[in-house]
């Protein structure tokens, strides 16, 4: 019998606890990345012949009757058609037992590392609200991702912004339908279950972007506040290496942040519209501009007005100084 | 679904209890006390040799004494069956027994008779010496720490062995000689283009041919481990240990 060294022994346990794809349509690739929630690997969809990021969870047991709540809900979720929500495409169990879920697999950089390549800020900004209109696009139709990080958001090549992994989502009661193409009787009838078989205590999400509801584990009092939460720590982590942020977009940072969920934006779009309001150099609503900022941010704003009336003011004054001569 | 591929069957439930040694060794029929005893024995003689080489600093000769007492002294008063899996793994008993019997023994200064009920086992004493010379422990071990280690190694070694056997009798040796090349091998430089090329076979060939045996390999380990767990719970256990996964 062979020796097996330690390194042969790690490598022997990395590829007998790799999962079993063999009673699905995927072909195990090469893992992709882990975190808390379960581990993503790049597979190859068999039938369809392309790959896919198959998102295995870190759930050790699940009955059948949330398999099926389960089923129902990612089916929910796969309806989210928006330009800037990557999909699930399928959502099975494997032999082990483990949940599984398929996702488009998208090539491009993750948040975190966009940031590192020097991005201004209103790169930056502009990027957060793609995100913003996204996750607003989801509330809309009563879907909370409930796990927001720059992590779960990717820029792709051509600079589109993607939010990833609405895996551990949550559906809400009452979804708002204004998009014809979800207005399917089975998905309003979904009452407050959540996508991913979590209780009430069950903490779910990142600890540095999950709000204090969420990470106390209140899991039926979560609602789109705590998705506002996450994106202001979003925001944060895209402030913080800025040297001069602004006091509009720290306020902005700060209110989509409060401990308190009414203190916060109610909605993502209104949060959204702040991110925009900034961008035009309008006041948003997160700060009370002082009569010294209002001007300062008007003639920011409006830069090359006040330099042509400075020039014209300059030229009017040499005259009159050389036509008294 | 493949039922060859089909880990935990249908429910996807390992029937563990009907398989487990462990069960096995509280039989009132001394046959299958017998089967029970020799999985157990097959699985823990190596590390607990190794272990009570280290711990106790027992010499070749007397380490091997040991370990064969302390197998044949299990046997004969059925110690195996006291195993309550609410208390701890099997592999902690275990291992808290050879020390209370290598304590026990050294206490009385016996000198232990080889032999007996247990010679007609086959317990390769001479490789697991080499092995022990040719590979230190590390030093940030502990002696528990390396007891787990080396049971390790030895599920994986007979694991690999168990599944030479299963692709020689289904006439898959290719199957297990690709593993043993690519998976088993020191060698930095094999990839799947030069074996593909050894054997013979498309790249995407030798990839389907690795799944599938890595999938056997899994399932080879994962029976090991039913054969000496107790419970569903302590199978778990041990499988999240031994593997990193979660079992259902």
């Amino acid at each position: 019998m062979k020796w097996l060294s330690d390194d042969k022994l790690d490598h022997l346990r990395t590829i007998a606890g790799n999962p079993d794809f063999s009673a699905t349509k995927y072909t195990f690739v090469k893992e992709l990345g882990h975190g808390g929630m379960g581990t993503v690997y790049l597979a190859q969809d068999r039938e369809l012949d392309r790959l896919v990021a198959l998102k295995v969870l870190n759930t050790p047991e699940i009955t059948e009757d949330l398999r099926n709540r389960m089923v129902r809900e990612a089916q929910i979720i796969a309806r989210l058609e928006h330009p800037g929500i990557v999909p699930v495409h399928d959502v099975g169990v494997l032999p082990d037992g483990r949940v599984f879920y398929a996702m488009k697999y998208v090539r491009g950089s993750r948040l975190d590392e966009y940031a590192a390549q020097n991005s201004s800020l209103r790169d930056r900004l502009r990027k957060f609200q793609a995100v913003c209109d996204a996750v607003a696009f989801a509330h809309a139709h009563g879907v909370i991702h409930r796990d927001l990080k720059p992590q779960n958001i990717m820029i792709g090549s051509f600079g589109e912004v993607l939010v990833l992994d609405w895996g551990v989502a949550k559906i809400l009661e009452n979804p708002s339908t204004d998009c014809t193409d979800f207005t399917d009787q089975s998905a309003k009838s979904v009452k407050s279950v959540d996508a991913f078989y979590t209780g009430a205590g069950t903490v779910i999400g990142t600890r540095d972007y999950m709000s204090p509801e969420q990470a106390r584990g209140e899991i039926s009092q979560l609602d789109e506040r705590a998705d506002v939460y996450s994106l202001g720590a979003v925001l944060h982590f895209l402030l913080k290496d800025q040297s001069r942020p602004g006091k509009a977009a720290a306020a902005i940072c700060s209110k989509a942040r409060a401990s308190a969920k009414e203190d916060r934006y109610s909605t993502v779009s209104d949060l959204s519209a702040d991110i925009g309001r900034l961008l035009d150099a309008e006041p948003v609503s997160a700060y009370q501009e002082n009569v010294v900022e209002k001007v300062s941010r008007w003639v920011s704003k409006n830069r090359f007005l006040v330099l042509l009336v400075l020039a014209y003011l300059l030229m009017r004054i040499f005259f009159i100084f050389t036509s008294r001569r | 679904m493949d039922p060859d591929t089909d880990i935990g069957g249908p429910l996807h439930c390992f029937p563990v209890t009907n398989h487990s040694a462990i069960v096995g060794a509280r039989s009132d029929d001394q046959t299958t006390r017998r089967r029970a005893f020799d999985t157990i024995l097959t699985s823990y003689w190596k590390p607990a040799y190794k272990y009570i080489r280290l711990k106790w600093q027992a010499g070749n000769e007397d380490a091997k004494d040991l370990t064969q007492g302390f197998f044949a002294n299990a046997f004969e008063k059925n110690h195996f069956a006291a195993y309550d899996a609410t208390k701890a793994s099997f592999q902690t008993f275990l291992r808290t027994c050879l020390d209370g019997f290598v304590t026990n023994e050294r206490k009385a200064g016996r000198r232990l008779k080889r032999g007996g009920d247990m010679d007609h086992y086959q317990l390769d004493f001479v490789t697991a010496e080499n092995e022990l010379r040719a590979h230190a422990a590390a030093t940030d071990l502990t002696p528990e720490d390396y007891f787990h280690r080396e049971w390790v190694r030895w599920m994986f070694t007979l694991a690999v062995e168990a599944l030479r056997r299963r692709c020689e009798d289904s006439g898959r040796s290719m199957h297990f000689q690709l593993f043993e090349r690519y998976d088993l091998s020191d060698d930095a430089n094999v990839s799947y283009a030069s074996l593909a090329e050894e054997f013979g076979l498309e790249p995407a060939a030798v990839n389907n041919y690795l799944a599938a045996v890595r999938r056997d390999f899994r399932r080879v380990v994962l029976d090991k481990l039913r054969e000496i767990t107790a419970t569903d719970e302590e199978f778990r256990t041990e499988a999240r240990s031994l593997l990193g996964v979660n079992v259902k």
